[in-house]
């Protein structure tokens, strides 16, 4: 019985990880959008790597100091500093300085509309300019924790402490505002513009239905969600904070209420990151470990894409036709994946 | 542990009244030759002189966690901050977090006990309060923040001694103790205290809550063992012309056992007694030998929030004796007392 070895577990999952083309930054990444066909790794100081998908590696400076958040709109990223700066970086790789708080205060969100307006915040005041037109601002109670603009309309997201400000720059009329005792640090509305869904503090997400503010309670999660990402069509939002991919349904009018999530990947790590493909029901997910995985959210097969290195997985992204992915980890090993 | 303890960046927190020398003790700290570089969050951005690379402005944000104990509360722009800063880890060595005179310390402390990224990365390493030896003891009849961080500190630096007489001096550090038998208590002029005595404390690494503190031992005389030239019997506070006081509303309470504790009884009751009376402890600790446990056991609390942790075996030459400490606000004594004996089994 002494020699008796049990069968090693097979390795049953599919791997892609030899087709993965490794991309160094060798420093912490924050965020990856992709400008056209080339991957924007936005570093956690000063520099953004542009990657091509032949892997060639472009280092754009562009803060000088951290950069705080990160936001696309497929054309530029725009980025907030603690050298109280807002930048933009287009596909051509060219910097321009949008905004500069006049006392360096850290510039803590930013968002995007697809029309060009960017809004961003300091400290408790959101900051909107759109494409043409003057600059406004809108002070909320507390800090502002997340902004994200509305699919429709130029209608802006404040998450803040006990809820979220709805605002329109363009319109006289005050500010709604959805009440939820809290510290809201994330939001996000879902694509048919019928929800809002916000991270908080503790762990769980709140959401509202817009046409009535019917709330939505999302919680038991071990850890807070940080990273939230729509699935295809808005039909469902994949979250982090867990050991597997908490997946809420969306597809219906009532939103999650009622209903379990899917869980789906379950590892022993924690899921740091998720990224949900733009077209086909499949997310990507990045854990604690450094695993990052594909998964179907149909019926939760996986596919390896990464193995676990030890580094948490910090950033992941799709391009816009869903036939790259791109990935980092702290440690700033990345990796390139096309489909 | 300990290397995880070691790897997260210390954070100092500087409290004290509106010009009891908080800002000279933070220009000192940064302009000492020591090699090290700190990130300071300060409050009201800007307003006051100091010069360092990476100097954040806080807001003093106050929020209630979402979970009903309204004691519960963390420094939501502190929690922001950090995070922030992780960003930059590499620039700096430690971070040092000042707070107005007005601010209560415990959502400060807090935050380090409830976020669970603020854990990871950093570790609370003090509370230092900078205390007016000239107007402390009016402060203390009139201001109940001033009580609070003299009743949450850590280190307490009692600065511009020269400003008052023996008798004043004696009279301020009276009081002081009364609150707060245990912090650690540096007399200066122009806050110019060692540096190595309000860094690199330890106070809430549960491995450091002795050795940081000798006061612990006699936890309820009010003396210093750092200055003994005031001639009295440090055990006999009465006899030694050191007036003793007992503050009205804030005190501390020492409890202690030689005999083992019923480990099955003594939890429930503690957890019982933070959840009932928490809003009224700011501090608590505690060094605790159990029935049938070989391992000294450690606690400490902020409010509501407990950590605790099985330390070491006993040595063969340490007295086994459990001894804890309660530092708060109208604390029902005499029930604290009578749950206490109740832990130990006759």
């Amino acid at each position: 019985m002494s020699d008796f070895n049990p069968l090693q577990e097979q390795e049953s999952i599919v791997s892609v990880t030899d087709r993965v083309k490794p991309v160094v930054i060798g420093a912490q990444v924050i965020a990856i959008h992709f400008l056209g066909d080339r991957a924007a790794f936005v570093g956690a100081e000063e520099t953004v790597t542009l990657v091509s998908g032949s892997g060639e590696q472009t280092p754009v400076a562009v803060a000088s100091g951290g950069i705080l958040c990160a936001a696309s709109d497929g054309n530029r990223v725009v980025m907030g500093g603690d050298d109280g700066k807002l930048i933009a970086l287009d596909r051509k790789g060219e910097v321009t300085t949008l905004a500069t708080d006049a006392k360096r205060r850290w510039i803590d969100n930013v968002a995007l509309h697809p029309d060009g307006a960017v809004a961003w915040s300091v400290g408790k005041v959101a900051f909107v300019r759109p494409p043409k037109g003057e600059e406004k601002f809108f002070e909320v109670p507390s800090t502002v924790g997340g902004l994200a603009f509305a699919p429709k309309g130029l209608r802006l997201a404040i998450a803040h402490y006990n809820g979220v400000t709805l605002w329109f720059p363009n319109m006289a009329a005050n500010a709604d505002v959805l009440e939820w005792a809290g510290s809201h640090l994330g939001v996000t509305f879902s694509p048919d513009n019928k929800f809002l869904v916000t991270a908080m503090h503790e762990p769980a997400l709140h959401g509202w239905r817009l046409a009535d503010g019917k709330h939505m309670r999302m919680t038991g999660y071990p850890a807070r969600v940080r990273s939230i990402s729509w699935a295809a069509g808005g039909k469902a939002l994949a979250t982090s904070g867990a050991d597997s991919v908490i997946v809420w349904p969306f597809g219906s009018k009532d939103g999650p209420m009622g209903k379990e999530p899917a869980m789906l990947a379950p590892l022993k790590a924690k899921v740091t990151m998720v990224a949900c493909h733009p077209k086909q029901d499949i997310l990507a997910c990045g854990y604690s470990d450094g695993t990052i995985l594909m998964v179907r959210m149909t019926d939760g097969a996986e596919i390896l894409v990464r193995a676990n290195k030890g580094e948490p997985v910090t950033a992941l992204a799709w391009n816009a036709k869903g036939t790259l992915l791109a990935f980092a980890a702290q440690d700033g090993d990345g990796g390139l994946l096309e489909l | 542990m300990s290397e995880t303890t070691a790897a997260k960046i210390p954070v100092t927190v500087l409290t004290g009244y509106l010009g009891a020398g908080k800002t000279t003790l933070l220009n000192r700290i940064l302009s000492e030759n020591h090699g090290k570089k700190y990130a300071v969050i300060v409050n009201e951005f800007g307003e006051i002189g100091i010069d360092n690379d990476l100097i954040i402005g806080a807001d003093e944000e106050v929020f209630e966690m979402n979970n009903g104990c309204v004691c519960c509360t963390v420094r939501g722009d502190l929690v922001r901050i950090l995070d922030g800063l992780m960003k930059r880890k590499g620039k700096f060595d430690a971070i040092i977090l000042e707070t107005t005179g007005l601010a209560d310390p415990a959502p400060v402390a807090q935050t380090f006990f409830v976020d669970e990224d603020v854990q990871l990365h950093t570790r609370l390493d003090a509370v230092v309060t900078v205390a007016d030896a000239k107007w402390l003891s009016e402060r203390l009849k009139d201001a109940p923040e001033a009580k609070n961080q003299i009743a949450f500190a850590d280190v307490i630096v009692l600065n511009k001694i020269d400003l008052v007489t023996k008798p004043e001096l004696a009279e301020v550090e009276a009081r002081i103790r009364a609150i707060n038998p245990y912090a650690k208590l540096h007399r200066t002029e122009r806050a110019q205290v060692k540096l190595s005595d309000v860094l690199e404390q330890g106070a809430f690494d549960l491995d450091r809550i002795l050795e940081i503190e000798p006061e612990f031992l006699d936890a309820g005389d009010a003396h210093d063992h750092d200055h003994d030239h005031h001639g009295h019997d440090h055990h006999h506070h009465d006899h030694g012309g050191m007036k003793h006081y007992h503050d009205e509303d804030m005190q501390s309470l020492s409890l202690r056992s030689d005999k083992p504790l019923d480990a099955a009884t003594f939890m429930p009751w503690l957890q019982g007694l933070v959840a009932a009376e928490g809003a009224k402890m700011l501090r608590s600790k505690g060094i605790l030998s159990f029935i049938g446990d070989d391992d000294r056991y450690v606690f400490q609390g902020v409010h509501m929030m407990l950590e605790g942790d099985h330390q070491r075996p006993w040595k063969d030459d340490e007295k086994r004796e459990s001894r804890l400490v309660f530092i708060g606000r109208d604390l029902p004594e005499q029930m604290i007392r009578d749950g206490f004996a109740n832990c130990i089994p006759a």
